[in-house]
């Protein structure tokens, strides 16, 4: 931009944005520390409501529910996903069928798929609970961890498969001394994004979790939460999620540079 | 020998998507065509009327209006996510890595936490309330929480960062002695973008706005929180059939015309798509 009216034009443009994608995450964290937890006055700053947090049982059972089905569902999904990635890159011929199979799940709305396994899942009267929400989150977590892996395999020489089997090593040993280090930081960091996902998942945790408190999740648990509105509890969890995911995103993104690099 | 082995790797994650996906989304295309039951049940008997249900006008209304609102969030995020990938792009190279990093950071944070956000900026206690006050402005502001308003607000703010990011990667990619060229030509800056930078990225703000619409067309949560209990776009109306009102079958129609349009515009998209960037390029 050579005149500087423009360049001022380009600055006010982004100070605006940027304004208005963090002032609402900003006003949140900061009140969760707000000794009063309300949005009226500031009386000093205090971590009251994480305290009230970690004493609050229904939220912690949520948040145990929700790392037994973020766990459950990775491995399953990082088993399947990577197993998957490495058989469709393995094919030679692409296949429409297949490749239109393993995008939908990431296109597909979630409240479609939720109403679908809903109906699906009471007419074959499968009682729903914790592993109903897992085999929910299986469906779209290993759609991602194979993108993950599958990017990582495009650029993967398959000649040295052969080279390692002409030298004598066992299908087993190319295997897993050959193809699966190369491949490891892109499972690794797939299953970082399906624990993530599987961790942020409200919609389709909400209909497969049948009746009842036992099967709670922690989004279903914010959900409810905020539904009567703004408590101080609330935004001390919320900063406290916030602060979970850009930690996740940050050992994603080490890993995504070191597979890139590698 | 290869092919084999590629199959006995896929067949799991292949049956797993077949019998968790598949099966149970041919099963909600198919209750859109039987009787709802007497008790929140299903009368197996075939009917068109929970297709006709859908398009009577009081839910075409809620139809109409959900496409209103998600054309309305998407053209808002369509100028404003430009906006802001144009002035990322106009930034020294070194610098750009990191705001790009920066507007796309929020989308990696709960959507529930986003939305409520809102909740704390727009409530009556909320912080715009506060800061009204604080400047000296006394009586009631109008009600923002629970209005149409709050809704397209979450909504842009929910999905803006993705257009910012769809918009970016033709702009950084446009040479910028395209644009150069047309100045020493004699274009005016404005016409400059207009008949050079903006028909040449087009096809990038176009999948930025169209995901827009799509996710905010049969959007839930959002409307659920935001527009209050009154407030119905298709996605709490099938969120209603299937967990309050127990009409699955209705609910199952509304899902099947929501994923239609959802459709028919990711293949427009993909249409104009091709065509621009093999087609002719007189614009």
């Amino acid at each position: 931009m050579p005149d500087s009216g423009a360049g001022r034009l380009v600055l006010l443009i982004l100070a605006a944005v940027f304004a208005f994608l963090y002032v609402p995450i900003a006003v949140l964290v900061g009140l969760s520390f707000n000794a009063s937890g309300l949005p009226t006055a500031w009386t000093g700053f205090s971590t009251r409501w994480y305290a009230a947090l970690l004493q609050n049982g229904e939220i912690l059972g949520a948040a145990r529910n929700t790392l037994i089905v973020a766990a459950a569902s990775t491995a399953i999904a990082t088993l399947l996903g990577t197993a998957l990635a490495v058989g469709v890159e393995l094919r030679r011929r692409r296949s429409r069928g297949i490749e239109a199979l393993i995008f939908a799940p990431m296109i597909i709305p979630d409240i479609v798929l939720a109403i679908a396994l809903l109906s699906f899942f009471s007419l074959l009267r499968i009682p729903m609970g914790l592993h109903t929400i897992v085999m929910a989150h299986v469906v779209f977590n290993l759609a991602f961890v194979c993108a993950v892996v599958r990017a990582r395999l495009k650029s993967f020489d398959w000649s040295i498969v052969e080279a390692s089997s002409d030298l004598g090593a066992s299908l087993v040993t190319t295997w897993v001394r050959v193809v699966l280090p190369v491949i490891a930081p892109a499972i690794v960091a797939g299953a970082l994004l399906a624990f993530t996902l599987s961790v942020d998942e409200f919609i389709i945790a909400f209909f497969t979790a049948g009746a009842g408190r036992a099967s709670i999740t922690l989004p279903m648990q914010v959900y409810a939460m905020i539904r009567f509105g703004v408590t101080p509890e609330i935004n001390a969890l919320a900063t406290l999620v916030m602060g979970a995911s850009l930690v996740a995103l940050a050992l994603a993104q080490r890993l995504n540079r070191r597979t890139l690099g590698a | 020998m290869r092919d084999r082995g590629s199959a006995f790797l896929m067949a799991p994650a292949l049956a797993w998507l077949a019998g968790l996906m598949v099966v149970p989304c041919a099963l909600v295309l198919a209750l859109a065509f039987f009787r709802r039951g007497l008790y929140g049940g299903i009368d197996w008997t075939f009917t068109l009327e929970n297709l006709a249900l859908v398009f009577d006008p009081l839910y075409g209304g809620i139809l109409l209006n959900s496409a209103r609102i998600a054309g309305l969030v998407a053209l808002i995020a369509a100028v404003a996510g430009y906006a802001a990938a144009f002035a990322i792009v106009s930034r020294p190279r070194h610098w750009q890595p990191v705001l790009l990093f920066l507007a796309v950071l929020p989308f990696w944070s709960n959507y529930l936490i986003r939305t409520y956000a809102w909740i704390v900026l727009l409530n009556r206690e909320g912080l715009i309330v506060q800061a009204a006050r604080w400047l000296g402005r006394d009586g009631a502001l109008p009600q923002m929480l629970y209005t149409e308003g709050a809704v397209i607000a979450g909504l842009v703010y929910a999905y803006l960062p993705f257009v910012i990011l769809a918009c970016y990667a033709p702009l950084s990619r446009l040479p910028r002695d395209l644009a150069e060229a047309s100045r020493d030509l004699g274009g005016s800056g404005f016409t400059t973008f207009r008949r050079i930078t903006l028909p040449l990225t087009l096809p990038g703000l176009a999948v930025g706005a169209v995901f827009v619409f799509v996710l905010s067309v049969g959007n839930f949560v959002t409307p659920a929180l935001l527009g209050g209990g009154q407030f119905q776009m298709v996605g709490t109306l099938v969120y209603a059939q299937f967990l309050t009102a127990g009409d699955w079958p209705f609910g199952a129609a509304l899902a099947m015309v929501l994923m239609a349009v959802m459709m028919l515009l990711l293949v427009a998209q993909t249409w104009v798509a091709e065509r621009g960037t093999g087609g002719r390029r007189d614009a």
